[in-house]
């Protein structure tokens, strides 16, 4: 009988499933992926975890939670780090042992550091140790993470055409215009696990679409173009998304095609604290492009948030109507 | 040029050493106080960690007395520490404030570029001054530390409550009259004879307490609510790892010049959390062992709202606390926490941890209050 992997379907599910797929289904390993985060997942997940811990920190605990009985290995990856010289979220670092010991009776965690902030060849090593559960033949599992490398790039290539993400790991969006004014581009800028979890997020994207709007967000980015925007900053970020946010802003405000950029972060987010804060200054510094930041937490009032976006599309419709319209919000005033 | 840098509890003391041995001029802000935090915290991101705000605070506070550059340590991640020098340069601008930051760190590793930096507000490249001058400031933050250690040990015995927190009140005032690492280490040593004279009652046998977490809120007395000189006066031994001489001679000397350092406390921490993550969540949990091992009667984790690596840490306490059966209260504090609801917290968890000695005094036999 084969045996049976799960993967949580939160954090870096958004961003490395294809890869992983595509790797255990090579090795022979039945891969179980938790349902679409619920009601039920989120509950479960704030009751299990620390209350100081971010959203998606707490839904990952959820699905967790949801998926343990029914896998004989849970696949928590440790990623300290994605790219070279930078980190992601200490968080995602101290993840399995954030897990290991907050849950009783856990079936076995396929717990292998991934770290590629001194060298690249550690994620082949990372993936041999992970191909260890299932196969005692290296060169298979090399093979096999050869072809995941390929039909991950094959994803990330379709990402960057204008797929959103959530939509080629399958979520289904029918989407019908019924504004009858001309499309917007809106930027969506913000962490994977915050953009495409729709429960979470309250379906922000599907929301905007449907109010005739094209969604931009930063997957759909270039790593080249980002690398190659970051060297505005005095100092580059030592994480791998405020890298990725800032490049890809300095990008989109140069491209100068965008009509306005929400920041969907979650609240207590580390990252995004500092990150945001940088955007949202470059933004105003650069002219006068409709900015608006989303901040999600397990509170679930979407009427509040409806209202937000909704007054930003107007906002912003209103402008091209009357163009002197233009909020003098966002002018910082020093007091004393 | 006037120089100044951000407060962290007693820091002030050894840059003032450091900074006079190199006869630079300088201004150390006010101590750290409501001001400084309601000035940074009106500036600075709401979800950002608090020694953020209290720095630009500082900052703030300095450029009214005149100061137009500013010293910060810098980093390289993944705690957000390391990206401090460039959020308070992006707000200072954004301000209209005309005040240069200097980041001390070397960029990419890139070492010219510190010395060129160095020699920035030093005026010249002189490396034995240097070297001397940074000797000598690592030198005064060993001593402050052995001073401050001292406190915690007398405090919590003195006969006449209070006379261990005027002598140490004094010391801080007095550093202000001082000039250059001489006289600096020999206020301090005329302060430690002060308290040694102290009288203190040699039969009290007082509870003992481990602090642990973040390292600014554990260290300054202001944003950890003088929690230190607090338990001190309820009777309370306390004691802490994580101090500026430590984070000097560890992190920055040891690590940089690649000197085996001490990492019992990596070693204590293993099981639990394998990885160094980042700011302190591995000494958090480390210590936490160790006091236990070491007999302490329970443990504090002070750290700052929205800490990326102490959450962490956090989250991995409780197994620690079971597996080693010792008490662990963990206090966040962001610009918001009351101080009375802060305070009845730790008064009550002192309350438990003396029951909880007594219990184990006589055997498990106790009795109920009030029969």
């Amino acid at each position: 009988m084969n045996k049976k992997v799960g993967i949580p379907r939160g954090l870096f599910y958004y961003q490395f499933y294809p890869l992983w797929r595509s790797f255990f289904e090579e090795l022979g390993a039945e891969i179980i992926v938790s349902d679409n985060t619920t009601r039920k997942i989120l509950d479960d997940g704030v009751k299990k975890c620390v209350d100081e811990a971010c959203l998606p920190v707490k839904v990952f605990y959820g699905h967790i939670a949801s998926l343990k009985d029914k896998v004989d290995y849970l696949f928590i990856p440790r990623y300290t780090s994605i790219s070279k010289k930078e980190y992601i979220c200490p968080k995602f670092g101290g993840l399995p042992d954030m897990i290991k010991h907050n849950f009783d009776g856990l079936p076995e965690i396929i717990d292998v550091e991934v770290s590629l902030r001194k060298s690249k060849k550690n994620s082949l090593k990372a993936a041999i140790k992970v191909g260890k559960y299932f196969s005692n033949d290296t060169g298979m599992i090399k093979k096999a993470y050869k072809n995941a490398l390929i039909n991950y790039r094959d994803f990330r290539q379709q990402i960057k055409s204008g797929i959103l993400t959530d939509e080629l790991l399958g979520k289904k969006r029918s989407v019908i215009n019924t504004q009858n004014s001309k499309m917007l581009n809106i930027a969506v800028l913000g962490h994977g696990y915050n953009l495409y979890d729709s429960y979470t997020n309250m379906d922000v994207l599907t929301k905007l679409k449907e109010m005739g709007a094209n969604v931009t967000t930063i997957d759909m980015v270039d790593g080249s173009i980002i690398r190659e925007n970051s060297k505005y900053l005095n100092k580059k970020t030592f994480w791998y998304f405020g890298t990725k946010i800032l490049g890809s802003t300095f990008y989109l405000l140069d491209k100068g095609n965008i009509d306005g950029i929400i920041y969907i972060m979650s609240f207590g987010c580390g990252v995004d604290s500092f990150v945001c804060d940088l955007v949202e200054r470059n933004i105003r510094r650069a002219g006068n492009i409709p900015f608006t930041i989303l901040t999600i937490d397990e509170q679930t009032g979407e009427a509040g948030l409806n209202t937000r976006i909704e007054a930003f599309i107007d906002m912003i419709r209103w402008r091209d109507n009357y163009e002197n319209n233009i909020s003098s919000y966002g002018k910082p005033i020093y007091m004393r | 040029m006037k120089i100044t840098f951000p407060h962290m509890g007693n820091l002030y003391i050894c840059v003032k050493a450091l900074l006079d041995d190199l006869n630079v001029e300088y201004v150390i802000p006010p101590f750290n106080s409501k001001k400084s935090l309601e000035l940074g915290t009106r500036f600075v991101p709401e979800c950002a960690c608090l020694p953020l705000k209290i720095t630009l605070g500082n900052f703030l506070e300095a450029n009214e007395l005149g100061a137009d550059t500013a010293l910060m340590a810098g980093g390289c991640g993944p705690c957000r520490f390391g990206y401090y020098c460039e959020m308070h340069r992006e707000i200072l601008a954004d301000l209209g404030i005309n005040m240069n930051v200097i980041t001390l760190e070397p960029p990419n590793g890139d070492i010219k570029e510190l010395f060129r930096r160095v020699r920035e507000f030093t005026g010249g490249l002189n490396l034995f001054r240097i070297f001397n001058a940074v000797r000598n400031a690592t030198k005064v933050a060993i001593a402050v530390d052995e001073l401050e250690r001292l406190t915690f040990k007398v405090r919590p015995c003195e006969i006449e409550k209070g006379s261990v927190n005027n002598i140490y009140k004094q010391f801080r005032k007095n550093i202000n009259k001082t000039k250059g690492s001489k006289d600096i280490k020999e206020l301090i040593v005329e302060t430690k004879e002060e308290l040694s004279q102290v009288s203190v009652d040699d039969t009290i046998r007082p509870l003992k307490i481990g602090i642990v977490g973040e390292i600014y809120t554990t260290i300054d007395d202001y944003t950890s609510f003088n929690i230190q000189q607090r338990l001190g006066g309820m009777g309370v031994e306390v004691h802490r790892y994580v101090t500026v001489s430590d984070w000097i001679t560890e992190h920055i000397i040891k690590q940089s010049l690649k000197l085996p350092r001490d990492l019992s406390y990596a070693e204590a921490a293993k099981p639990y959390l394998g990885t160094m993550i980042g700011g302190h969540a591995q000494e958090t949990i480390g210590n936490t062992i160790l006091y236990s091992q070491k007999g302490f009667d329970g443990v504090i984790q002070i750290y700052p709202l929205t800490c990326m690596p102490e959450i962490v840490a956090e989250s991995i306490l409780p197994a620690v606390e079971r597996d080693y059966d010792i008490p662990v209260l963990t206090l966040i504090i962001d610009e918001m926490t009351g101080e009375t609801g802060y305070l009845t917290r730790v008064e009550a968890f002192i309350d438990l941890l003396y029951r909880r000695r007594e219990k184990k005094r006589i055997e498990g036999k106790y009795i109920l209050s009030g029969d």
